[in-house]
C-alpha cells in the first residue's frame, strides 16, 4: 500500500530533520531571531551540510505528507505522523541527552493524546 | 578532501563563536523571549498551513505524485503565500532550536494543531465534534505542562559537541 510507504518516509525524514537540525543548531549558539539573524540562519543551511540534509529531510517529509494527505484521509495522516512525536522525544532523550522529566513526558503524551482525538 | 577542509572550518568556527549567551541567562526575560517565539512559530505554521490548504482546494489540478503539477499550483497566490509564511516558519523554529531542547519545542509549538482547530471552526466553518474538542483540550493542557518545564536542560553549549 502506498500510504504505508508514504508513512515510512515521512516518519524517517522527520525524525532524522529535526535531529539532525536540533544538534547543529544547538552547535551554532542561540541565533537572534531579527532580519540579520534569519539571514544568518540562511548561510548555515547552505554552509554546514549535515543542515542541508537535514532540510532537504524536511522537504521529502513535506511533499510526502502532501501526498499522504490525497491518498489517505487526514484521520489517518494526523495520528500517523504523531509517531514521529514520541519517536523524538525518546531520541531526544537517548541521543541529544535532553532531561526528560516527568512533567515533559507526561505533557508530551497529553499532546499525543490530543493530536489523536483531535484526527478522528 | 573537501569535507576535510570543511571539518577544518567548523572547528574554526567554533574556536571563533562565543558559547551561547542563553545559557547563562535563565531569568525571565529568555524565559519571555522563549515563549514569545514559540507563539510566533506556531503562528507561522498556523497560517501558512491555512493559506495553502485554501490555495489547494481552489487550486484547479490536483497534485498528486508528479513535480509538475506541484510547481503549476504555486503560481496561485495563496499557494505562494502559504509556501512564503511556511519558509518563514522553518527559519524562526530553527532559531528556537537554537537555545531551546528539542523535547520541549515539540509539544509546545503543537499549540498549532489547537490554534487550527479554532481557526478551522472560524475561518473554515469546519465543524468540531465533542472528541475534538477534547483533544484541543488535552493538547493545551500538555503544553501549558511541558511549558512549566526549563527550555534547555544542556546549558553548557560546548557538551553538545562531543
Amino acid at each position: 500500500m502506498i500510504k504505508w510507504l508514504l508513512l515510512a518516509i515521512i516518519v524517517i525524514t522527520t525524525v532524522l530533520g529535526d535531529l539532525v537540525q536540533s544538534y547543529e543548531m544547538k552547535r551554532s549558539g542561540a541565533q537572534r531571531v531579527d532580519a540579520r539573524g534569519l539571514g544568518r540562519i540562511v548561510r548555515l543551511i547552505f554552509s554546514r551540510g549535515k543542515l542541508s540534509i537535514g532540510i532537504l529531510c524536511m522537504a521529502v517529509s513535506f511533499f510526502a505528507f502532501m501526498a499522504l494527505v490525497q491518498n489517505a484521509p487526514l484521520s489517518f495522516a494526523v495520528p500517523a505522523s504523531a509517531a514521529t512525536f514520541v519517536l523524538e522525544t525518546v531520541l531526544a532523550k537517548l541521543v541529544l541527552k535532553e532531561v526528560v522529566g516527568m512533567r515533559r513526558a507526561v505533557g508530551a503524551l497529553l499532546v499525543l493524546c490530543g493530536v489523536v482525538l483531535l484526527a478522528r | 578532501m573537501e569535507s576535510a577542509v570543511i571539518e577544518e572550518r567548523e572547528a574554526l568556527e567554533q574556536l571563533v563563536e562565543k558559547p551561547a549567551p542563553v545559557a547563562h541567562r535563565a531569568s525571565r526575560t529568555g524565559r519571555r523571549r522563549t515563549f514569545l517565539l514559540v507563539l510566533a512559530v506556531t503562528i507561522f505554521n498556523c497560517l501558512g498551513n491555512l493559506s495553502l490548504a485554501w490555495g489547494m482546494k481552489h487550486a484547479a489540478v490536483q497534485v498528486g505524485l508528479s513535480p509538475t503539477g506541484y510547481l503549476r499550483d504555486m503560481l496561485n497566490p495563496f499557494v505562494a503565500l502559504g509556501i512564503g509564511l511556511l519558509i518563514l516558519w522553518l527559519l524562526t523554529r530553527m532559531a528556537l532550536l537554537s537555545w531551546a531542547d528539542l523535547s520541549f519545542v515539540l509539544p509546545v509549538t503543537a499549540l498549532g494543531y489547537f490554534l487550527a482547530a479554532v481557526a478551522g471552526r472560524v475561518f473554515l466553518n469546519e465543524p468540531i465534534s465533542r472528541s475534538q474538542w477534547l483533544g484541543t483540550l488535552l493538547i493545551f493542557a500538555g503544553t501549558v505542562l511541558v511549558g512549566s518545564t526549563g527550555h534547555r536542560t544542556r546549558h553548557h553549549a560546548h557538551e553538545v559537541h562531543k
